[in-house]
């Protein structure tokens, strides 16, 4: 088999998969159609019905594809997603001069400016999109006018920079899709490290995309999972491996994973807050806040943009660093207080995730039988193309759902403290479990 | 790990937890009653938009809408009702599932039709309460054992 010692499973070496995986041509046909389904998407927002029930934009972005991306896509195969997003083909064909080249191009490909490295923007433009979320999620041109915006803004950003800089530092789904990647269960990386010694030409990183080094990968938050490297390495270094969830962990309680970063782990415990403000906002029983986060340019609607920031960027990472320091005063102060709160806020990472895929389940189920009549008349216009135009409304799984969550959101806590117990005595971990426990209570109070 | 000889007890220990926390019965005797309550729907929620029962009660819903048609359909029932401008229409059903389900609008009335949403509680929310037992189970659990996957170090933060 193609377990190695080192308890990973090579998929490049599986006889069905690599072909697939050492072609260019899924991807490339993979970003064919979601071009072309994008593009149909925002001829779809801006010019088709304005119900947002009723047109495609919004069902097929906000109901059909968040939905699998979320519970399926993230969970499975991490950034897979990244691989054949249609939002950065347009600037990748033309700095390459073509769809499958690996050429000069146009462009400046200038580098990213330092200062604005990392994930602080990304983390900015997620909570914009927070605040106008309730309209975006259902208003047909407000969703069709944000993905045309960020297919023209990756393209201008490919002509300006350099490969992918757009999505490493700007798209706020790929730093979502990113820090969850830590989780994936696949991840390419180096086959054997001293192979790579007498490298010279370096062909996985001149044909990365991402502008990563994929020979020295330590976590996935910017593989993109292209497969550029797997294809191009002269000596055949570079494979994608089935793993254990907890690898990344694993490695960097060894001391041997990737730097762990405070504007990363402001991000993960960002989008941890946030969470339960969607549930409360969008499954809540609470009729005038979710009024309020949709009456845009209202003095409601400025009182939830405000309480929104607070809770999610303040409250909710600042009850963390808080629980974190605590930890550390209880264990002894030993060690550096911000660091540990740093790799505490990774180990968290799956409550995050499994809070995202409660709130979705609750969202995706009662909703998903929107696509049916969607399919039939995308652009609301009275068509019936597969004959199910006239399907009734239905609610999907909602007997089960209840207990689905409590398994995925109590599973995800025992997870996460096995983590948090990996790297934190008992003392050090309690305040921090306490307030993983807090959010998970929370979620679960929201959402069942 | 240290303080329990095999490696496989404290998992157990946490399986049998877990299992009585979920599956341990609870008490469930209630004098029926019959219930009335008046929903009023509009642009875009209920109100009340929480309604408390208890199991096996005879409910009434008056459900009046104040602008646009609204519906109103029961999770966990299947049940659904729907109400015309100005006027009420009535839903009636015995509570027999207990438990907390979210009614929602069935008509699109406007923009955030999704969400708008109610609440009905069948009796104490059994699965929340058994829900909160696992959470304090698996955090004390995770306290006391120090169990965690390997390698377990605590460089990482000592
Ligand atoms: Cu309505």
């Amino acid at each position: 088999m193609n377990i190695d010692h080192d308890r990973r499973f090579d998929l490049t070496r599986v006889r069905w998969l690599a072909p697939l995986l050492r072609s260019r041509w899924p991807v490339v046909l993979g970003r064919a159609v979601t071009l072309a389904g994008f593009v149909f998407t925002i001829l779809a927002g801006l010019l088709g019905t304005p119900i947002g029930g009723r047109n495609f934009a919004i069902i097929f972005v906000w109901i059909a594809w968040w939905t699998v991306l979320k519970l399926i896509l993230m969970p499975v195969a991490g950034r897979s997603w990244c691989s054949v997003c249609p939002i950065p083909a347009t600037s990748e064909w033309l700095q390459q001069g073509g769809i499958l080249q690996r050429g000069k191009g146009v462009g400046l490909k200038l580098r990213w400016p330092r200062r604005l490295r990392g994930q602080w923007l990304q983390l900015g433009g997620f909570a914009v999109m927070g605040l106008f979320s309730a309209v975006l999620l259902t208003r047909p041109s407000a969703t069709g006018g944000i993905l045309l915006a960020l297919l023209l803004g990756a393209t201008g950003i490919g002509l300006v920079f350099e490969r992918r800089a757009f999505c490493r530092h700007l798209c706020p789904i790929g730093g979502y899709i990113g820090w969850y990647e830590q989780l994936a269960p696949v991840a390419v990386r180096v086959r054997d490290r001293d192979v790579c010694r007498g490298c010279v030409e370096k062909a996985c990183y001149q044909n990365c995309q991402w502008g990563i080094f994929p020979a020295a990968l330590k976590d996935s938050f910017d593989c993109g999972m292209c497969m550029a490297c797997i294809q191009t390495c002269p000596r055949d270094n570079m494979a994608l491996w089935a793993r254990s969830p907890s690898r990344e962990s694993e490695e960097a309680a060894r001391g041997e994973g990737a730097a762990r970063r405070l504007d990363r782990a402001w991000f993960g415990l960002f989008m941890l807050a946030c969470a339960p403000v969607y549930a409360a906002v969008m499954l809540g029983p609470w009729g005038s806040l979710t009024e309020a986060a949709y009456a845009i340019g209202t003095v409601a609607w400025l009182r939830y943009a405000l309480a929104f920031l607070t809770i999610t960027l303040g409250v909710g990472p600042g009850l963390f660093w808080l629980a974190a320091r605590l930890g550390w005063l209880l264990g002894g102060r030993s060690g550096s207080a911000k660091r540990g709160a740093i790799h505490l806020s990774y180990a968290l990472s799956p409550v995050g995730l499994a809070a995202w895929i409660a709130f979705t389940m609750s969202f995706a189920f009662a909703n998903l039988s929107y696509v049916w009549p969607v399919i039939s008349d995308p652009l609301g216009m009275g068509w019936n193309l597969l004959g199910t135009a006239d399907w009734a409304w239905h609610p999907y799984l909602m007997n089960v759902t209840p207990l689905l969550q409590v398994v995925v959101l109590a599973g995800s806590l025992l997870w996460a403290a096995l983590e948090v117990r990996r790297i934190a005595t008992s003392r050090q971990a309690l305040p921090v479990l306490a307030y993983a426990s807090l959010l998970t209570a929370g979620m679960l109070w929201l959402l069942i | 790990m240290n303080r329990l000889k095999m490696p496989g007890t404290p998992w157990l220990i946490l399986l049998l937890a877990a299992l009585t926390a979920m599956l341990v019965p609870v008490p469930r005797t209630y004098a029926p009653q019959d219930r009335v309550f008046r929903v009023d729907a509009s642009q875009f929620s209920f109100n009340p938009g929480v309604l408390a029962v208890n199991p096996g009660d005879r409910v009434t819903l008056e459900l009046r809408s104040t602008d646009v048609v609204h519906g109103l359909y029961l999770d966990g029932y299947g049940l659904s009702v729907v109400a015309d401008p100005g006027q009420t229409a009535t839903l009636t059903f015995v509570a027999d599932r207990p438990g907390s389900f979210r009614f929602r609008c069935s008509v699109p009335c406007g923009d955030i039709h999704p969400f708008m949403l109610g609440r009905l509680r069948v009796g104490p929310n059994w699965l929340l309460i058994r829900a909160m037992a696992l959470i304090a189970i698996t955090v004390v659990w995770s306290l006391v054992t120090g169990v965690t996957t390997k390698p377990r170090t605590q460089v990482a933060i000592v």
